[in-house]
């Protein structure tokens, strides 16, 4: 499959979390390479929509990741198919080490990449045996950046919010290691900064109470006052 | 109060808190990983007396040694066996419904006593130990019965099997990163069951030798024990924190030592009480236990 060609189609993808209806009837495509955005205000469904494709939601409708249906899969399978999850929570193991939480990551049958690992983090070669725990944030948002790029036979990243609570040096790390990233991988971000997501996004999907209100490319969205007001409740040039 | 008393009384509750451990350590990993609250771990630790006793009449006629050994991994294979047939047919499909998961736990634990009772009977069974466990040791002046420190020396490779089985392997990461977060495990591409199984089927074994080593501490078994044992196993886990294998040793020696002491010098049935006072302290607190995490 080439650059440019559909890898993820999400289709009237359904989300109920208990009483509540999340999700209704979500559809959109991820081209193969690149940085797809996933915008909206708060509490719009961008996060259910993650996890919906994941499967750590209950959810129906159809996801195919290439010629293969997701939907019906348990979570583990999923990840195997080549599905990488960095959450909006880091979620790193604070009990294990670096080397423990970037081990467990390990895939057997998948080419590990400790190299590109290491040169977009070098920091976590030095920090090896330090408790997860004990990291700082932006520390933690590397070890769970490192263990979805680790396996090469990941083919899309689902990236919830990467920036969130970091100082604005590490933000500048984190868009650069996307930026390297999004060389070998293709990318679903997640991102309520819009200036970072004007940096490394090419298309974007936005959400609007659970439902897709626009498709397209980022710059259309975000230079078009009217569109950036009825999609995303800016005015023009506030991401600037 | 005597030198000589204060070491038998230390060792027998050393000993007591060692099969303790045995329990608790199974109990606490499987509610650390699975949040399952598995009472049917008595019925494991039954199951390994009872069927270690059955190996070792039925070898009666080999050396004691011969026997008794057989006894022993009878046992232990009994605990595995069971635990893990209990996980895989009848907790897997209740994993979502953490209350049929309680009752069905019970449920085997009752079934568990009375098929015991059904064909053993409800009178203790004489344990036939080699005489080299049932001889003493003089230590510090006190006499101390050699399966108590045979209880003690289990307990440790366990401790220590299970510490090397958590740090140096694959399923071991698996175990200790489930512990913190199950579903994030899972997202990593790793099949949780798997593991789930593997620490059931660990706990059944480790319960299953403290059936058998409580033959060795008590010179019988009879069918209500484990059911004791899992009461005082549960506290147990709870005091050292759930998921923490080294907080249930260092609490299984705690309550051990405690219910001795006080049972001995104040009077018979205050150790039992102290231990619960220890508990509700412990939950006051530090409601995570020594070792654990506060919930929530």
């Amino acid at each position: 499959m080439n650059a440019g060609e559909t890898l993820l189609a999400v289709r009237d993808l359904d989300v109920h979390i208990g009483e509540s209806h999340i999700l209704h009837g979500v559809s959109f495509d991820v081209r193969r390479g690149g940085i797809t955005g996933l915008l909206g205000r708060n509490g719009v469904g961008k996060t259910t929509t993650l996890r919906g494709i994941l499967g750590l939601v209950p959810r129906s409708g159809s996801v195919r990741l290439g010629d293969e249906e997701l939907v019906g899969l348990p979570v583990y399978e999923v990840v195997r198919r080549g599905v990488g999850y960095v959450p909006e929570d880091r979620d790193v193991f604070a009990g294990l080490t670096v080397t423990e939480n970037l081990r467990l990551a390990e895939r057997s049958g998948s080419p590990h990449r400790y190299d590109l690992v290491y040169e977009l983090f070098p920091e976590l070669k030095q920090r090896g045996s330090q408790r997860a725990g004990t990291l700082s944030g932006g520390q933690q948002q590397m070890v769970a950046l490192a263990r979805a790029l680790l396996n090469a036979g990941n083919q899309i990243l689902l990236i919830d919010e990467p920036t969130k609570g970091l100082a604005p040096l590490v933000v500048r790390n984190v868009v650069d290691a996307l930026r390297r990233a999004a060389e070998v991988v293709t990318i679903v971000l997640v991102e309520q900064n819009l200036r970072v997501a004007q940096l490394l996004v090419r298309d974007v999907v936005v959400l609007d109470q659970g439902r897709v209100s626009f498709i397209g490319e980022v710059d259309a969205l975000i230079n078009d006052p009217a569109l950036a007001r009825t999609h995303l409740g800016i005015v023009a040039g506030a991401a600037h | 109060m005597h030198l000589s008393d204060v070491v038998l009384l230390l060792i027998t509750g050393l000993g007591l808190g060692a099969l303790y451990f045995l329990v608790a350590a199974g109990l606490s990993l499987i509610w650390g990983l699975m949040r399952v609250l598995n009472f049917a771990h008595g019925a494991f630790f039954t199951a390994g007396a009872y069927a270690g006793w059955s190996a070792s009449t039925a070898l009666s006629s080999a050396s004691p040694w011969m026997s008794w050994l057989a006894g022993l991994v009878a046992g232990i294979v009994a605990g595995g066996v069971f635990a893990t047939l209990t996980e895989v047919v009848l907790i897997r499909p209740l994993y979502a419904r953490p209350v049929g998961q309680v009752l069905m736990t019970v449920g085997v634990s009752l079934c568990a006593l009375a098929l015991v009772e059904g064909i053993y009977g409800n009178d203790p069974k004489q344990v036939a130990l080699p005489d080299a466990l049932t001889g003493t040791t003089a230590i510090l002046g006190a006499n101390i019965t050699n399966g108590r420190l045979l209880v003690i020396l289990g307990a440790v490779v366990v401790l220590v099997l299970l510490l090397l089985f958590l740090s140096r392997t694959r399923y071991g990461l698996i175990v200790r990163a489930g512990v913190e977060n199950r579903s994030m495990v899972e997202a990593l591409g790793i099949d949780v069951q798997r593991a789930f199984t593997l620490v059931f089927a660990i706990g059944g074994m480790a319960a299953g030798l403290g059936g058998v080593l409580a033959g060795a501490y008590y010179g019988t078994i009879d069918p209500v024990r484990g059911t004791s044992m899992l009461i005082f196993a549960f506290i147990v886990t709870v005091i050292g924190g759930l998921g923490s294998i080294a907080g249930s040793a260092v609490a299984a020696i705690i309550v051990g030592v405690l219910q001795q002491f006080l049972n001995f010098y104040a009077a018979a049935g205050v150790g039992d009480f102290a231990v619960v006072i220890l508990l509700a302290v412990t939950l006051l607190a530090r409601p995570g236990g020594i070792w654990g995490r506060a919930p929530g």
